[in-house]
């Protein structure tokens, strides 16, 4: 049997086993009991704070929680414009880079337009700031060594931070307290216990296995023809740990992933995949310890986890197959748009659990995947409740949770409760605006874009493959998840404002509307449960909320897939007289593959 | 005073069986099918359907059709393109009539339970007592709340009162349908009468407690008829989701035109309008309203009137249920079993004197303790002449006889009795106590009997649980439900009997103070409680109740207090109560599971089609899975559908009326077998009713040449 195959389950079962105890892990230190809150190591949380002022923590509604991650997000996003603007004037810049803005922008038909482009600096910061690390330009060309790190890597670790924060106070609502915690604590203990220690242990483990960790500038290199070629290289090793640990994914260099630089041996692989998906994957134990209920918890985890498996498996199956376009011709799996260190079965497996989680960093050209393999990484952000981004993932699956309890509790012959709280018309309200928000802008977005010139000729394929390099864009905005498909020309004013718009609209509200329904939950009388209580702990919970996830989702998104993806695979079956399978928008040049750029 | 043109006096035996006829009305009853198709046609109207938004964008999306129809026909389009325009158009209004239909039919159907009761109202002449003890002769219309009027044998009771001076036997089945004949008496827990049935026997002075058109009928028939029908919490709710899916469903298909320019594809507008009305859930939207209505109707069907529909929704919430033993867990009457005669006592003699004490005691126990001395010792009890009966009081505790010779029996509780034989200055048997005791842990009463003061011995009366009682509340705890038995007796018996019938906590020694913190402290550990009363005392528990059921017999006051009123004064209903909420619940999340499941195949069948005929997308067509529209072309992929999503709603019509029967097999069995019937059928039975109508209409289509 082909080794390869090893890797899938390695995969998963190594941040599965190491998940089960960082759960337990962030649940006590996230969430400490108040005697114990402030004593031992918590007293850095106050000494942190203390430097701004706020060493005593306050108790917080749903509203002033909700203020205080606004107003932090807020001046992320003010400070954040600046630095990018102005990366010129500031330090750690050995290759002098010039503004963000100052790069111009290339529109569809290929003219270059050397004005300033601030759309590109509005993009980005939407990006970073929204956890989702949409690249629409190339980190180790555009961006200094201070915007890498004082910008981008500080927005890497707060920003997860920041949904971790909100989770946190989403899951004491569910458990009834009226006080959901303070957000400035939530933050500094999620920053100092959970990612900057992990951070600390993975870029070792990284920079241990070759990935550069320097503040030097590109180095100088001769090729044997004699050429002089300036090789980019930095404080990679730091950079990436968060990028993956954070559900980040916007790389050090543009290739992101699959470049030597960032993910250099085997062993490094296997770091950072598991690093991709351990904090999503631990904050579930995380939830069910908080909540005294880790058999709700573990239902959640493993329908996650179920719709995993299938979406990687398909991809995998795809990627594998000889694929309609090339049958007779080629032998062996295809290879293009594929980084051969790693092979069809590990970049499969990792555009599944990089899409499932939102993290985004990519390892395979997703244009070039077949029809249904680059299916599976769009249905998964589609779905954006498989384990998804650090927090948000697990509110977005929340939503579908209290919609499940709603229809199912209504079966069961009593009005709806959850965790003992009765759903009511005004919880239901919210978690609708919720769930109707994620469709909304993919929907809408890809509608706009793709009845105009704005996406029409933005795309390198016409017909469904064009189609789907729309719908991808759209979707990873929405999910905040930041992978490309590629193929499309989308470092243009339209596309970079078009998209920031989405991120934030795919982010915020996502964020403050569990929030306010867990502060009128916790509001609620509590009903201990009874044998007529629905169980939310047993499997047929579990299928139930599968199905409803699978079921909207399906519903939501299938016209706009059939004509993208399923259109694409149906038409190369029907016609496999074209033995291209399709275009990538700068073929060859794998170096300028990046997360998303061009 | 003017005299209103009266009634001929309602013949009592029609309105019984009117009632009756009412309780069981055929799920099609021609006479009202009529009715609602001509009601469904009215409903039609803009204003109405706006009360529902679905089915609103349902109508919207007709005559965004029709207005295409008329624009092709202007622009002279191709015939075949119009005609199925206009099919389009015929099915989206038929889907709107069927969703009318359906609320209609249950509208109409809870009308004719609701005429059937005001039919006993009436208009008769009622006595009116004035202040200075004239009477006024009045149509029972103009009798307003605060009236006194009095009721003769064999007169109507002209509206809704209370009895306070003299008792009746009132033949109430114009209400209730059941023939046996009731008492009603002032001053105790049966004094409420209701307006319509009939006093058999003797004269009684009532106050009137209604207000004319205010009274629990009218409420209730306020609450089937549609017009002023509120909406429940739950029914908002989930009102809610199904907005939200319209929502999601009108941006998806309103967004496939400016996707499809992408492969310069126009998509016809009637076509992405049919799409719509297929996704969006018509299915639940349509059927809503008849299932709250149903819901009610099924309480009224069991007797049971509620004040708001609100109260049928939390009965299907109750966790706790306090019932009153007597009547509910046990037969009405204790009965007495055995005589224990103390030492030195002869067991006949024993019999005798508690006999003697029980010659003037008309309750069930006096004579049943009189029926065993007679059966089971032949003791001939006929009173010397010249005794004197002593009345039961609550200060003695006890009832008796003084016989002619100076011989004095009492029989009573026996710690009275105790008492009294001590300060007598007797000595109580040592075995006394013990007796008394073991009698009491068996869940029996006992009846401690003295001569002269001196307790010569223990007569048991037992409780007879109901038969079937216990099979019963192990029904109620498979639901989940708590069953607490209310009771008078002593923690002893009362233990015994919760015990024999299983229930899961009891009140002893009850009072009303007793009941109202027991409410209390289960409501604050998150409980919802249901007890059914009929006291005054009662009222205040009734009230702070999640769920409080007054016998109509019982007072004005608890019936003021309760959310329902059960006509047939049935201790037991508070059980049926629970299953008829439970139902109620259950049909909504169903029918919306199976809405919702449906219309993955209506994607299978609409979305190929849609594409087919565009060269870019025509691929598409292998996503037929159903192989529709082989000979006719691809229009009827789409009517067949449009015209299952129109279909459904009146076939589910006897599952909204009906309701989802309720199963009490715990939660998980139950949405197991929910999920299998209404999710993974919602998602396999529109493939088959689709190919099936698919298989008629395409060959129709074929033949007219439409294809």
């Amino acid at each position: 049997m082909d080794i390869t195959w090893i890797h899938p389950f390695w995969a998963l079962l190594l941040p599965v086993a190491l998940a089960i105890p960082l759960g337990r892990f962030m649940a006590s230190v996230l969430d400490p009991p108040p005697e114990r809150a402030g004593h031992g190591f918590d007293r850095l949380t106050h000494w942190a704070l203390h430097a701004l002022g706020r060493s005593k923590p306050q108790a917080m509604d749903w509203k002033a929680y909700g203020r205080a991650f606004l107003i932090f997000n807020l001046t992320l996003f003010v400070l954040s414009f600046l630095a990018l603007e102005m990366q010129t004037w500031l330090p750690l810049n050995p290759d002098g880079k010039g503004s963000l803005a100052a790069h111009g922008w290339k529109d569809a038909s290929g003219t270059m337009h050397e004005n300033a482009d601030t759309a590109v600096i509005f993009n980005t910061v939407c990006s970073f700031v929204t956890n989702t690390n949409l690249q629409h330009y190339s980190g180790e060309q555009h961006l200094s060594y201070f915007s890498q790190i004082g910008v981008v890597m500080w927005l890497q670790f707060v920003t997860p931070a920041c949904g971790l924060a909100v989770m946190l106070a989403v899951i004491r609502g569910l458990r009834g307290d009226r006080n959901l915690g303070d957000f400035w604590h939530d933050l500094v203990r999620s920053l100092l216990f959970v990612f900057l220690p992990l951070a600390l242990v993975v870029a070792i483990l990284l920079a241990a296995s070759g990935v550069p960790m320097t503040f030097s500038g590109a180095a100088d290199a001769t090729s044997l023809e004699g050429v002089h070629a300036p090789i980019a290289r930095g404080p990679v090793a730091s950079f990436v740990a968060i990028k993956q640990l954070g559900t980040n994914g916007g790389g050090f260099f543009g290739p992101n992933s699959t470049h030597p630089f960032e993910n250099p041996t085997p062993f490094s692989n296997l770091v950072e995949i598991v690093s991709i998906i351990l904090v999503p994957m631990a904050t579930i134990f995380m939830f069910g310890r908080m909540i005294r209920d880790a058999k709700h918890a573990r239902v959640l985890f493993l329908v996650m986890l179920g719709m995993l498996l299938l979406g990687m498996f398909v991809a995998i199956g795809a990627e594998l197959g000889h694929g309609p376009a090339v049958k007779g011709v080629a032998q062996g799996p295809l290879l293009e748009g594929k980084e051969v260190r790693f092979g069809p079965i590990a970049s499969a497996t990792w555009a599944a659990i990089t899409t499932a989680t939102s993290n985004g960093s990519v390892y395979a050209m997703l244009d070039s995947f077949q029809p249904y393999g680059g299916l599976v990484p769009m249905s998964l952000m589609m779905l954006n409740v498989d384990y998804s981004g650090v927090g948000s993932g697990f509110l977005n699956m929340l939503m579908f949770v209290i919609a499940t309890v709603f229809i199912a509790g209504l079966m069961v012959g009593r009005t709806p409760e959850y965790l003992g709280r009765k759903i009511e018309a005004r919880e239901v309200k919210l978690a609708m605006a919720s769930l109707l928000v994620h469709p909304l802008l993919i929907v809408t977005g890809t509608a706009l874009f793709a009845a105009t010139e704005l996406g029409s000729k933005s795309v390198a394929n016409p017909g469904p493959h064009g189609f789907s390099e729309i719908l991808y864009e759209f979707t990873s905005a929405s999910a905040n998840n930041g992978s490309g498909f590629e193929g499309l020309a989308d470092n243009t004013p339209a596309w970079n404002i078009g998209t920031g718009i989405v991120l934030l609209l795919g982010r915020f509200p996502s964020m403050i509307l569990p929030l306010a329904i867990a502060g009128f939950l916790a509001e609620k009388k509590y009903t201990p449960p009874s044998l007529g209580t629905l169980p939310t702990d047993g499997v047929t919970f579990g299928a139930t909320l599968a199905g409803v996830v699978l079921l909207v989702g399906a519903l939501s998104f299938m016209p706009a897939v059939v004509m993208g993806p399923v259109a694409d695979g149906l038409s190369r079956q029907a016609a496999p007289e074209s033995p291209i399978p399709a275009q990538t928008a700068e073929p060859g040049s794998v170096q300028s593959q990046s997360k998303d750029a061009h | 005073m003017g005299i209103a043109t009266l009634e001929p006096m309602p013949d009592v035996e029609k309105l019984k069986l009117n009632r009756r006829s009412s309780r069981h009305l055929r799920l099609f009853e021609p006479g009202l099918v009529k009715q609602a198709i001509l009601r469904s046609i009215v409903m039609l109207d803009p204003r109405i359907q706006a009360r529902n938004p679905v089915m609103f964008l349902v109508e919207g999306g007709a005559l965004l059709t029709l207005m295409v129809v008329i624009e092709s026909i202007a622009t002279g389009a191709d015939l075949g393109l119009i005609l199925y325009q206009i099919a389009l158009a015929f099915l989206l209004v038929l889907t709107v009539l069927f969703a009318n239909f359906a609320e209609a039919l249950a509208e109409a159907r809870g009308k004719a339970q609701a005429k059937s009761l005001r039919d006993t109202r009436r208009l008769t002449t009622a006595s009116r007592l004035g202040d200075d003890g004239e009477i006024e002769l009045v149509p029972s219309n103009e009798l307003k709340s605060g009236d006194r009027v009095i009721v003769e044998a064999g007169a109507i009771i002209p509206a809704d009162g209370e009895i306070i001076e003299g008792a009746a036997s009132v033949d109430e089945s114009a209400v209730t349908g059941e023939s046996a004949p009731v008492i009603r008496e002032a001053g105790g827990d049966r004094s409420g009468v209701t307006g319509g049935t009939r006093v058999l026997s003797d004269r009684i002075i009532i106050e009137i407690t209604a207000e004319p058109g205010a009274s629990f009928l009218d409420r209730m028939i306020a609450l089937v008829e549609g017009a002023r029908r509120q909406k429940t919490p739950n029914e908002i709710a989930l009102a809610i989701i199904l907005a939200a899916f319209s929502i999601v469903f009108l941006i998806v298909t309103a967004s496939l035109y400016p996707m499809a320019r992408f492969f310069d594809v126009t998509l016809d507008v009637p076509t992405l309008v049919a799409l719509l009305v297929c996704l969006i859930p018509t299915t639940i939207g349509g059927l809503l309203a008849a299932i709250g209505i149903a819901g009610m109707d099924r309480a009224l069907q069991a007797n049971l009137v509620a004040k708001s529909g609100k109260a049928v929704e939390v009965a299907g919430d109750v966790d706790t249920l306090l019932l009153d033993k007597t009547g509910t867990i046990t037969l009405g009457n204790r009965r007495a079993t055995r005589f224990t005669p103390m030492p030195g006592v002869d067991e006949h003699e024993l019999a005798r004197l508690a006999a003697l004490a029980s010659l003037a005691d008309l309750t069930p126990e006096g004579k049943s303790v009189l029926e065993l001395a007679r059966r089971d010792f032949a003791v001939d009890s006929n009173a010397p002449d010249g005794s004197q009966f002593i009345e039961f009081s609550a200060q003695t505790r006890s009832s008796g006889v003084n016989l002619p010779g100076g011989l004095s029996i009492r029989k009573g509780a026996p710690d009275t009795l105790a008492k009294a034989a001590l300060a007598a200055g007797h000595e109580i048997p040592e075995n006394y106590q013990p007796i008394v005791d073991a009698i009491a842990r068996d869940g029996s009463t006992p009846l401690a009997v003295s001569r002269d003061g001196q307790i010569v011995g223990v007569v048991t009366l037992e409780d007879i649980l109901k038969p079937g009682i216990q099979e019963r509340f192990l029904r109620l705890k498979r639901m989940g439900l708590r069953v607490v038995m209310v009771t008078g007796d002593n923690p002893l018996t009362a233990r015994s009997i919760a015990d024999r019938a299983g229930v899961d906590d009891f009140i002893a020694q009850a009072t009303p103070e007793a009941k109202l913190a027991y409410i209390r402290s289960e409501q604050a550990g998150g409980k919802l409680v249901a007890m059914m009363g009929d006291g005054t005392n009662d009222a205040p528990a009734l009230a702070q109740a999640d769920l409080g059921v007054a016998m109509n017999s019982g007072t004005q006051a608890a019936k003021e207090a309760s959310n329902m009123v059960d006509l047939d004064s049935d201790p037991t209903k508070l059980i049926e109560v629970v299953e008829i909420g439970k139902q109620l619940l259950m049909t909504r999340g169903a029918l919306t599971t199976f809405s919702i499941a449906n219309d993955l195949a209506k994607y299978f069948a609409v979305i190929p089609a849609m594409f087919v005929e565009f060269a870019p997308l025509s691929s598409l067509r292998a996503l037929d899975v159903m192989g529709l529209a082989s000979r006719g072309g691809h229009q009827s992929a789409i009517l067949s559908a449009v015209i299952f999503n129109a279909v459904i709603i009146p076939l589910l019509i006897p599952i909204a009326i009906k309701g989802v029967a309720y199963r009490p097999v715990g939660a998980s069995a139950l949405l197991r077998r929910n999920l299998l019937f209404y999710g993974l059928g919602g998602v396999v039975a529109p493939f088959l009713g689709i190919k099936l109508i698919d298989w008629i209409v395409d060959p129709i289509l074929s033949v007219l040449g439409l294809a």
